[in-house]
């Protein structure tokens, strides 16, 4: 890494501060414009000596978006509450494997983490990462060390305790050489949270033959805005696996995250699976960019659509490899009259005339004739529906913890059964 | 339970049954009866309504019964929805089943045998049958003409209804999978039959072949929407096997009188 003297860091502050300033206004290409005033100072709260100290309610509700408060399972917790980090913890068995810090925390430990600060995401990309990098307090800083193998998930859950706040936060994640390691980050607010935004920038960096799956679960509320801005990066037999659960109500989400697979042999995956629901307005999907050779990619996205949702799901590979390899997948079930889904799937090719590209895009209601079969098997109508519903959101979410596999699985039957 | 008619016991009464699809009658005032314990034949040439009355006696489709009853062990079926039907012993094994993606083989057939007793069952067919090796294909994706028939009877032989109803069970099956097919048809018609007596079959065929397996007590042949003559249903078959449908002498007849 290059050395960062105090003096340049200084000076590289303040030109993001600057771009930050300009971009202030900035509208977003993709999802509804929503205004932001900046948030009001910050609180702090009493950080925990262990999650088993959280307040029911929140223990609760950290548990819903695949958060264990036990720790039983997991290598390491972090634990933000509105705009305090409350909690960051590693296992003894992990210590010296992985590192789990409140980014403010590590940028001052580690120098050559300016370097990667918005390296990946352009800070003035939009009026969204712009506020972050003006107000925002807090998020992970998260290291799996060379060569460790991490057996137990590391667990971070980002949580708003009071109506009518706000949560802006940038991560950074770091797998470094030949490391493995799989993250999940519960996205929700407390129980009677039912209007708030969360703001969120993450950084990824999957070295030389890391590994690192990623699910991230979103439990909002009705009156909830949501952008994301996630920029990977994935060297030389590196492999990235993204799984976004989007199950509960929400007022408005837009997430596209950008997956640069520039390293030779560099693989990813991103599964997203999403319900529309009531008013919520929805614009989630990815990009994955195959720049190196032998890159692969798999873009899967699964959404359902109910009462007077608006659901946009998109996705797009950019091959720049003539032996690059991907396949893009989006499919969609309409359940509603008033409910609107679009899949825009994208396939481009620059300079790669090899690359292998292929894509499947679907949108419509439930097959009328499948659910007549079923019936003529003996199932109800309910039962046939629920059973076509679940096999539709069913993919392949490597990764996936079973306490969120359970969990996707029981709100799904739930979800079906209210939405008949 | 049981309908009394003709002092007999019966399974299935259809009366005088007229059926449309998008205001064109597809079906005329067809009668028939099938008594507990026996299995009928439908031969009949393409687009006469075969599959049309399977459908309609399942409850399947966009079909409009315009007159006449059905009536299953001496209930009136004629406007119940389809599940009910399954619910009350009624399976059919169609002759084009449709593709559903979302779901495996597998989980379709783990699925029914939950609802009618036992996954373990559904694993043992699943090999009698030689499924095994399509149990996680998304059901009827792609599937030959031969797996999707032996998918169809899987479900019925998990299902186990006492009515049911074959499509073609034979047609686009090679030899050593027409005997697969057979046999379990048989074993499920047959191995019922000594325990209860009402196991009883409606099958569809139009080579003949399913007849080596069955024990089959009366042949039906249809045109146009009609039932025009029944009998043995071997010696219907080896007359239309020699004339043709248009050739058959007794069917000759009734069409002349119309
Ligand atoms: N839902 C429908 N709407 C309109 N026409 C229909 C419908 N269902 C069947 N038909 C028509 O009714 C007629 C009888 O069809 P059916 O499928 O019952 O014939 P089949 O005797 O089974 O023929 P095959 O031997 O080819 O299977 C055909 O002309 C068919 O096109
Ligand atoms: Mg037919």
């Amino acid at each position: 890494m290059s050395k960062n003297s105090s003096e340049t860091i200084k000076d590289k502050q303040k030109k993001l501060k600057d771009r930050a300033l300009n971009a202030q206004n900035k509208r977003a290409i993709y999802g509804p414009d929503i205004d932001i005033s900046p948030p009001s100072e910050a609180t702090d709260e009493a950080s925990l000596s262990s999650l088993k100290d959280l307040e029911k309610r929140l223990a609760e509700a950290s548990l819903l978006a695949g958060i264990d408060v036990d720790e039983k399972n997991r290598s390491g917790s972090f634990f933000q509450r509105g705009n305090s980090v409350i909690y960051e913890g590693i296992k003894d068995a992990y210590q010296g494997k992985i590192e789990v810090l409140t980014i403010e925390n590590a940028l001052e430990k580690y120098s050559w983490l300016w370097d990667y600060w918005w390296s990946l995401v352009p800070v003035d990309m939009d009026k969204y990462t712009a506020l972050v990098e003006l107000y925002g307090r807090g998020g992970y800083f998260i290291r799996i060390l060379p060569g460790a193998k991490i057996e137990e998930p590391i667990q971070s859950c980002l949580l708003l305790p009071e109506n009518d706040s706000s949560q802006l936060v940038h991560n950074i994640v770091v797998a470094e050489e030949d490391s493995q390691a799989q993250i999940i980050t519960g996205c929700t607010g407390a129980p009677t949270v039912n209007k708030g935004y969360h703001l969120g920038i993450s950084e990824f960096f999957i070295k030389k033959g890391a590994s690192l799956s990623f699910t991230m679960v979103h439990n909002w509320a009705e009156d909830f805005h949501v952008r994301a801005r996630t920029g990977v990066q994935v060297e030389d037999e590196g492999t990235f696996v993204n799984n976004y659960l989007l199950l509960q109500p929400v007022r408005s989400i837009q997430a596209y995250p950008r997956i640069m697979l520039t390293g030779r042999g560099a693989r990813a995956r991103s599964n997203t699976v999403v319900f529309g629901q009531k008013e919520a307005d929805l614009d989630l999907g990815s990009l994955i960019e195959l720049n190196g050779e032998n890159t692969s990619g798999d873009a899967i996205s699964r959404a359902l659509s109910t009462d007077s949702s608006r659901v946009m799901m998109r996705g797009r590979l950019l091959a720049r490899s003539n032996t690059s390899k991907a396949h893009l997948e989006c499919k969609g079930m309409i359940l509603s009259h008033s409910s609107c889904m679009n899949a825009v799937p994208e396939l481009w090719v620059e300079g790669a005339p090899q690359a292998d590209m292929t894509h499947e895009a679907a949108v419509g209601p439930v097959s009328q004739e499948a659910v007549e079969y079923l019936m003529s098997r003996g199932f109800t109508e309910e039962e046939s529906v629920a059973a076509i519903l679940q096999g539709f959101l069913q993919v392949d979410m490597e990764g996936l913890p079973d306490i969120l596999e359970e969990m996707l699985q029981k709100t799904l039957g739930k979800l079906v059964k209210s939405s008949l | 339970m049981c309908g009394k008619r003709k002092g007999g016991c019966e399974v299935l009464e259809i009366e005088n049954l007229t059926v449309s699809a998008e205001g064109e009658e597809i079906l005329k005032d067809i009668s028939l009866d099938i008594p507990g314990g026996q299995i009928h034949i439908l031969l009949g040439p393409n687009g006469s309504g075969k599959t049309t009355l399977l459908r309609t006696i399942m409850g399947l489709g966009n079909l409009r019964v315009e007159k006449g009853r059905i009536i299953f062990k001496g209930q009136d079926i004629t406007h119940m929805p389809v599940d009910q039907r399954a619910r009350l012993g009624i399976g059919i094994a169609m002759q084009k089943a449709p593709v559903i993606p979302e779901l495996t083989l597998g989980e379709l057939t783990n699925m029914m045998g939950e609802k009618h007793g036992g996954t373990r069952n559904a694993s043992q067919y699943s090999q009698q049958l030689n499924c095994d090796y399509l149990q996680n294909r998304p059901f009827n994706e792609n599937f030959s003409g031969g797996e999707m028939k032996r998918g169809e009877l899987l479900q019925l032989l998990i299902q186990d209804p006492s009515l049911i109803l074959v499509d073609e069970p034979e047609s686009g099956v090679d030899l050593d999978n027409i005997s697969v097919v057979g046999e379990a048809l048989r074993n499920l018609l047959k191995a019922r039959r000594e325990v209860e007596k009402e196991r009883s079959g409606l099958v569809i065929t139009h080579t003949g072949n399913i007849m080596d397996y069955l024990n089959a007590d009366r042949g039906y042949v249809m045109l146009k929407g009609r039932i025009l003559c029944s009998g043995n249903p071997r010696d219907l078959f080896e007359e239309v096997e020699k004339h043709g449908y248009e050739g058959c002498k007794e069917c000759q007849k009734i069409l002349q009188k119309q």
